[in-house]
């Protein structure tokens, strides 16, 4: 089921009604119930892979925390007895185990992702070097099924495990209550990728009808809608005309293709997660924020701190500081200092530990060398940007142009055009083609499309281009505005009548603008694919 | 706490670490420090800081860390 489709408000409906009846007691037991019934409306089979993810990790998580109470009660009780040394080793043995045990889920959940999601990325790699060395021979494409928010719902749940075994979350002792917590519908299929300590703080509480949390949660969802159905899926026919067709639309095309899939995907996956916050917030739980007006970033790397935070953070976390602070990279953090001088050889563990996590960003967003590209091309902008820092600094020094409102809005343009030109990758159908169609920007001289009425005939009309207009204009409006808090408050103190004209505009909006209609089948939000 | 407050003396010698309490959240220290910090603690006090202990508050003080460094001494 996905939340465009005609069913779900339906199922949502129900699932209130339901909710507010039950004892509270049982309320989290039904978002179970509700949780599994949705991912089984998507694809029954579905359910193995979840169901073995949610049973590996309990089980596993279970045991590390057994072993450090068993270490805790044997150390308490022998704290005489022992010597130091003899402590250290019964830690280390004891450390041991639990690694063995973490181990094992990382590598049996971890591994099904990565057999779900690239063995044919793989075998397609082997069969292109076996033509390549002039090989006659050929692997077969395997036929798996990819199940949908599998890369979310197995961060989580690997993010929960680390935790245990870190110590900073205590193992959930049942089973249903963690099954609700890899599974809970709302964030299931496209995160944000909560963390165990956080969401479980509302999750399995008893939530009493509150007026308050269901008209905003519902504010939230008609402003989801709004993104997603009036912005996103109404440009979606303008990029996929462009970037599908990439010899009829080549040099200032393929501008206009990389701003309409920017907008594009923006209004997908933020409308996405505030439909995701405001049914969550209907239900009375609290979902983790994703998003903070990323394109009002000065920079690439500020970007990253306000794009899919969650993801930033997880990566941050169980990649980048496991990596640069493992015994091999602090021994090659003072060597390189020691060799290189200390300027240059503290970055070394930096740039490598960042380099580890944006291949792995690269990969976790999809199974092709675009992505990898893509990963990577971050990741020099980045650290490009780290060196030219001091480069800056001057700049700004010497021409005073740090705090004017000119330069920040250049700063802001040059992040958009940037992230724009990076996420390119993710368009055409191979890097090779990416590359040419950079190349054309430069080569082909057609900027009069921008106002000869070529852009007509990217599947928009008139109409179109007029709602896309007047809806990103609404978006920049709320932008702003979020900047001294939330849009929601602000109308809520606004007289009836504001409020009134102002939600049921938007409702009518979403209703009437909506990109669907007979025959209309709703695309599929992008990041539910990862 | 002499050998920490060289550590990050050395790190950055314009800063008075016997004071500073917002290192982290005042964005003096940013990841290459903090990687660099590890690194010199570990070959100084035998001690590892591991990523889970890589939180603004053991790094907003040349205190805070010196505290977390002697947990970790008691713990090892």
């Amino acid at each position: 089921m996905l939340f465009t489709s005609y069913e779900f408000p339906g199922f949502l409906l129900v699932l209130f009604i339901l909710y507010y009846i039950v004892p509270k007691r049982f309320q989290w037991s039904l978002l179970l119930i509700a949780s599994y019934l949705f991912y089984f409306m998507a694809n029954p089979y579905y359910l193995v892979y979840i169901a073995v993810t949610t049973l590996t990790i309990w089980f596993l998580g279970c045991r590390i925390e057994r072993l450090q109470e068993e270490q805790s009660l044997y150390l308490k009780a022998h704290r005489e007895r022992l010597g130091k040394e003899e402590k250290k080793a019964y830690k280390k043995e004891m450390q041991r185990g639990q690694r063995r045990l973490l181990l094992a889920a990382l590598l049996l959940n971890l591994g099904i992702l990565a057999v779900v999601k690239y063995t044919n990325f793989v075998i397609g790699n082997v069969n292109g070097f076996l033509h390549f060395v002039g090989s006659g021979k050929e692997l077969g494409l395997v036929d798996l099924l990819l199940p949908m928010g599998i890369s979310f719902y197995t961060f989580q749940a690997v993010g929960y495990i680390i935790d245990v075994y870190r110590g900073t979350c205590p193992a959930e002792k049942s089973l249903f209550r963690f099954a609700l917590f890899v599974s809970f519908f709302p964030q299931l299929v496209q995160g944000p990728i909560s963390r165990f300590g956080d969401l479980s703080r509302t999750l399995y509480g008893e939530h009493p009808f509150q007026w308050e949390n269901m008209s905003r949660g519902l504010q939230r969802i008609l402003w989801g809608y709004f993104k997603k159905l009036v912005i996103a899926d109404r440009i979606l026919t303008g990029v996929n005309e462009i970037i599908r067709n990439p010899d009829a639309y080549a040099g200032a095309f393929v501008l206009v293709g990389m701003l309409f899939y920017a907008l594009e995907l923006y209004a997908d996956f933020t409308g996405g997660i505030d439909i995701t916050i405001g049914v969550a917030q209907c239900l009375g739980i609290e979902v983790t924020e994703n998003f903070n007006r990323p394109y009002f970033s000065k920079s690439i790397k500020e970007y990253w701190r306000r794009w899919h935070m969650t993801m930033g953070s997880w990566f941050t976390d169980y990649i980048f500081y496991p990596v640069s602070t493992c015994q091999p990279m602090l021994k090659l953090s003072r060597f390189s200092r020691r060799h290189l001088g200390e300027a240059l050889g503290k970055r070394v563990p930096v740039y490598l530990s960042s380099f580890a996590v944006w291949l792995a960003t690269g990969i976790w967003h999809g199974a092709s060398w675009n992505f990898v590209v893509w990963g990577l091309g971050n990741w020099v902008v980045i650290m490009l940007s780290q060196e030219l820092e001091p480069l800056y600094r001057r700049f700004h020094g010497k021409f005073q142009v740090g705090d004017k409102a000119s330069y920040r809005f250049f700063q802001i343009v040059r992040t958009i055009l940037l992230m724009s030109c990076l996420r390119t990758f993710d368009c055409y159908r191979d890097v090779p083609l990416t590359f040419k169609m950079f190349g054309t920007l430069l080569t082909v001289h057609n900027w009069n499309i921008l106002w000869d009425g070529s852009l007509m005939a990217l599947g928009l009309s008139g109409i179109d281009y007029g709602i896309l207009f007047a809806g990103t204009l609404v978006l920049i409006v709320v932008s702003l505005l979020q900047r001294s808090g939330s849009v929601r408050e602000k109308i809520g103190r606004q007289p009836y009548i504001v409020r009134f004209a102002l939600w049921y505009g938007l409702f009518l909006t979403v209703l009437l603008m909506g990109a669907y209609g007979i025959g209309y089948d709703a695309s599929q939000f992008i990041y539910n694919q990862f | 706490m002499e050998e920490l407050l060289e550590i990050l003396s050395n790190l950055h010698p314009d800063v008075d670490f016997e004071n500073c309490k917002n290192l982290v959240d005042g964005k003096i220290l940013d990841s290459f420090d903090i990687i660099t910090i590890i690194s010199e603690v570990a070959e100084a006090f035998d001690v590892t800081i591991t990523a889970k202990y890589i939180l603004p508050e053991n790094f907003n003080s040349a205190e805070a860390l010196y505290a977390l460094i002697q947990k970790l001494e008691d713990e090892e």
